[in-house]
C-alpha cells in the first residue's frame, strides 16, 4: 500500500453522518503528477471523500494514505503536502490580496526571509500582481478564485485538492482558473485532485476520472476509456447519466451541500 | 473528536502534543496580524463600539458620582467605575466573537484553516488572542476617555503591562466561551441569543459597577465564580491602585482561559463536519 508512486491511496474508505452513509467503501489510487477528477451528482459523497483525505474528517487507520503517510496518524505532515480550495469563496474580503496570501504563508511556516518574495511570486503566477494591494471584496468571482489558488499554492504543495473550483464562474473565468492550474502543474509536477460538476472541464483537463454515486465509485478510467466503454461517439455527459440515473441533482441526499453550492453561486452573482 | 493513535507510531513524523506547542506562537502571531490588518482597514467598528462605554462613563458614571449612592471609600466613583467599564466593553467584544467562527465555517474559511498544519488548539488560541488585540484597541479608547474625564490612572509602565496581560487573558476566556457556545449552538442566530442572554448577568453579577460587599448573598456567590469579577479586580488594582488580590486574579483568569481554549478546541470539530 505504501507505494511511493501514488499521491493518494484510499482503501475501503467509509464515513457516515449519524446513520447516513456518505462514503461507502471507496478504493482509489491517484498517481503522482496526474489530474484526477471526482465526478458525481450532489450528495454523491465527493466532498465527504475530499474532507476525509484532507484530514477535515477523521478517517480510520489504513483508510487513506497521502504520499505514503496514513492521514489518521500523520495529520500535520499530510497537511504540509496539501493545498486545498474549498467549494465556497473563502478569501477574506476585509483583507487585501497580499494579506490573504501572507496569512497562509505564515500558517505554512514559510520562512520570514522568503515570505515577501514568495507571496509576490505566487500572486504574479495567478495574475493578481496588480490587484495585490486591493481588498479582496473588490475582486470579481474569477479573481477571488485565483486569489484562493494563490493561497493554496503558497506552500508549494505536492497535492492540490480542489472542491468545485469553477462553480458559478463564467466560461472565461473558468478557463482562467484552469490555465493557472495547468501552468503550475507543468512547472512543478504537482498532483491535482478535483471535484466538478462540469463534464466538459473533466473531459478537457482530467487524466483520469472516477464517477461517484451514493457514496460508491461506479466507474473509473480516462475520459476516453469511459466514453468508449459506453458506445462509440458517446459524450462524458451521457456516461455520467448512465451511471448516476437520469437526474443531475439527487434531491434530499445532502441538503447542506446543495445549499452551499447555491450560496457560492449567488455570491458570485 | 477522537484521534486514532496507531499501535506503533512511526518515528519523527507522527503527531504529538509537542507539535501543537511548537506551532502555537507562530499561529497566534499569524491570527493577531490578520486581526490588526482588519482593524486598520475598517475602523468603523472601533468607533461604534466606543459609544456604549462612553455613555456608561459619561451618564451612569457622572450621575452616580453625584448621587454618591455607591460607597467606594476614598476612591471617586468614576475612578472606581472606569476599570469596570473597560472590562465590560472587552466582555462585549469577546462574547460575540464566536459569530466570526460560524461565519468562517459557512464561508469555507474554517475548513481551509484546518487543512493547514495548525492544530485545533493552536487555531483557537490564535483566535482568542486576536480577540484580545481587538479588545486592546478598545481599551486604549476607554482609557483615553477616562483620563479626559479626570480619572487618575497609574503611570507605572509595569502596571500597564499588567493591564495588557489581564485584558488579553480575560478576552481570551470570554471569546473561547463564545466559540464554545458556537460549537454547541452551530448557528449565528442562536449564538446571538445566548450571547445576549448571558452578557448582562455576567456584567451585573460582577463587581464592575459596585463592590461585592453591597450584593445580596446569592449574587455574591455568582460574583465569586464569575471570571469578570477577577478581571475587574485586577484592572482596578493595576489602574487606580485599589487593594486587590493580583496573584489570585491572574491565576483564575489563566485557568479560565486554558479551560476555555480546551473546551472550544474540543468542539471545533463539530463546526467543520
Amino acid at each position: 500500500m505504501s507505494d511511493e508512486k501514488y499521491a493518494v491511496v484510499c482503501r475501503g474508505l467509509r464515513h457516515a453522518f449519524g446513520g447516513a452513509v456518505a462514503v461507502d467503501g471507496i478504493d482509489l489510487d491517484v498517481a503522482e503528477g496526474e489530474i484526477f477528477g471526482l465526478l458525481g451528482p450532489n450528495g454523491a459523497g465527493k466532498t465527504t471523500a475530499i474532507r476525509l483525505i484532507t484530514t477535515l474528517l477523521p478517517a480510520g487507520p489504513g483508510m487513506v494514505e497521502v504520499f505514503g503517510r496514513d492521514v489518521s496518524s500523520h495529520r500535520m505532515a499530510v497537511r504540509r503536502t496539501i493545498g486545498y480550495l474549498p467549494q465556497q469563496l473563502s478569501a477574506d474580503g476585509a483583507l487585501t490580496g497580499r494579506e490573504n496570501v501572507e496569512l497562509f504563508a505564515r500558517l505554512f511556516d514559510v520562512p520570514r526571509a522568503e515570505r515577501k518574495e514568495r507571496v509576490r511570486e505566487v500572486l504574479a503566477a495567478v495574475g493578481l500582481a496588480d490587484a495585490a494591494e486591493r481588498r479582496a471584496q473588490t475582486y470579481s468571482g474569477g479573481m477571488i478564485r485565483r486569489l484562493e489558488l494563490a493561497q493554496a499554492l503558497i506552500s508549494a504543495p505536492k497535492l492540490l485538492i480542489l472542491d468545485e473550483p469553477t462553480i458559478g464562474l463564467d466560461p472565461v473565468a473558468r478557463d482562467g482558473v484552469w490555465e493557472r492550474i495547468q501552468e503550475v502543474r507543468r512547472a512543478t509536477g504537482m498532483t491535482v485532485l478535483v471535484t466538478t460538476h462540469y463534464m466538459d472541464e473533466a473531459d478537457q483537463y482530467c487524466n483520469r476520472i472516477a464517477l461517484m454515486h451514493r457514496g460508491r465509485i461506479k466507474a473509473l478510467g480516462t475520459p476516453g476509456e469511459l466514453k468508449a466503454a459506453l458506445e462509440p461517439g458517446a459524450t462524458l455527459e451521457e456516461v455520467f447519466r448512465t451511471y448516476t440515473g437520469d437526474q443531475l441533482d439527487e434531491p434530499g441526499d445532502n441538503f447542506r451541500d446543495a445549499r452551499r453550492t447555491r450560496r457560492t453561486a449567488s455570491r458570485l452573482g | 473528536m477522537t484521534h486514532a493513535v496507531p499501535a506503533v507510531p512511526p518515528a519523527g513524523s507522527a503527531d504529538s502534543s509537542w507539535t501543537t506547542w511548537r506551532l502555537l506562537p507562530a499561529r497566534v502571531v499569524a491570527m493577531c496580524v490578520v486581526e490588526l490588518q482588519k482593524i486598520r482597514h475598517d475602523r468603523t467598528e472601533l468607533y461604534t463600539r466606543a459609544i456604549q462605554p462612553a455613555l456608561w462613563l459619561l451618564i451612569f458614571g457622572e450621575t452616580f458620582s453625584r448621587l454618591r449612592a455607591i460607597p467606594t471609600g476614598k476612591v471617586p466613583y468614576l475612578d472606581y467605575l472606569a476599570p469596570g467599564i473597560l472590562a465590560q466593553s472587552t466582555l462585549f467584544i469577546a462574547i460575540f466573537y464566536g459569530i466570526q467562527i460560524i461565519w468562517d465555517r459557512d464561508a469555507g474559511v474554517l475548513a481551509k484553516l484546518l487543512v493547514t498544519p495548525t492544530p485545533r488548539a493552536a487555531l483557537i488560541t490564535g483566535k482568542a488572542f486576536a480577540a484580545g488585540m481587538r479588545a486592546l484597541t478598545q481599551a486604549v479608547a476607554i482609557l483615553v476617555l477616562s483620563a479626559i474625564l479626570g480619572v487618575t490612572l497609574t503611570l507605572n509602565p509595569l502596571r500597564w503591562l499588567g493591564v495588557i496581560v489581564i485584558v488579553m487573558l480575560g478576552t481570551a476566556f470570554f471569546s473561547c466561551l463564545s466559540m464554545t457556545i458556537a460549537g454547541l449552538a452551530m448557528s449565528r442566530d442562536r449564538l446571538m441569543g445566548i450571547g445576549q442572554a448571558i452578557t448582562m448577568p455576567l456584567f451585573f453579577g460582577s463587581n464592575a459597577l459596585y463592590p461585592i460587599g453591597l450584593m445580596p448573598g446569592w449574587l455574591r456567590v455568582i460574583s465569586h465564580v464569575n471570571p469578570l469579577s477577577y478581571e475587574v479586580d485586577a484592572l482596578r488594582h493595576l489602574l487606580i491602585g485599589t487593594p486587590g488580590n493580583l496573584p489570585l486574579d491572574f491565576a483564575v483568569l489563566l485557568v479560565a482561559a486554558a479551560a476555555g481554549i480546551t473546551a472550544a478546541s474540543a468542539l471545533l470539530g463539530r463546526l467543520v463536519r
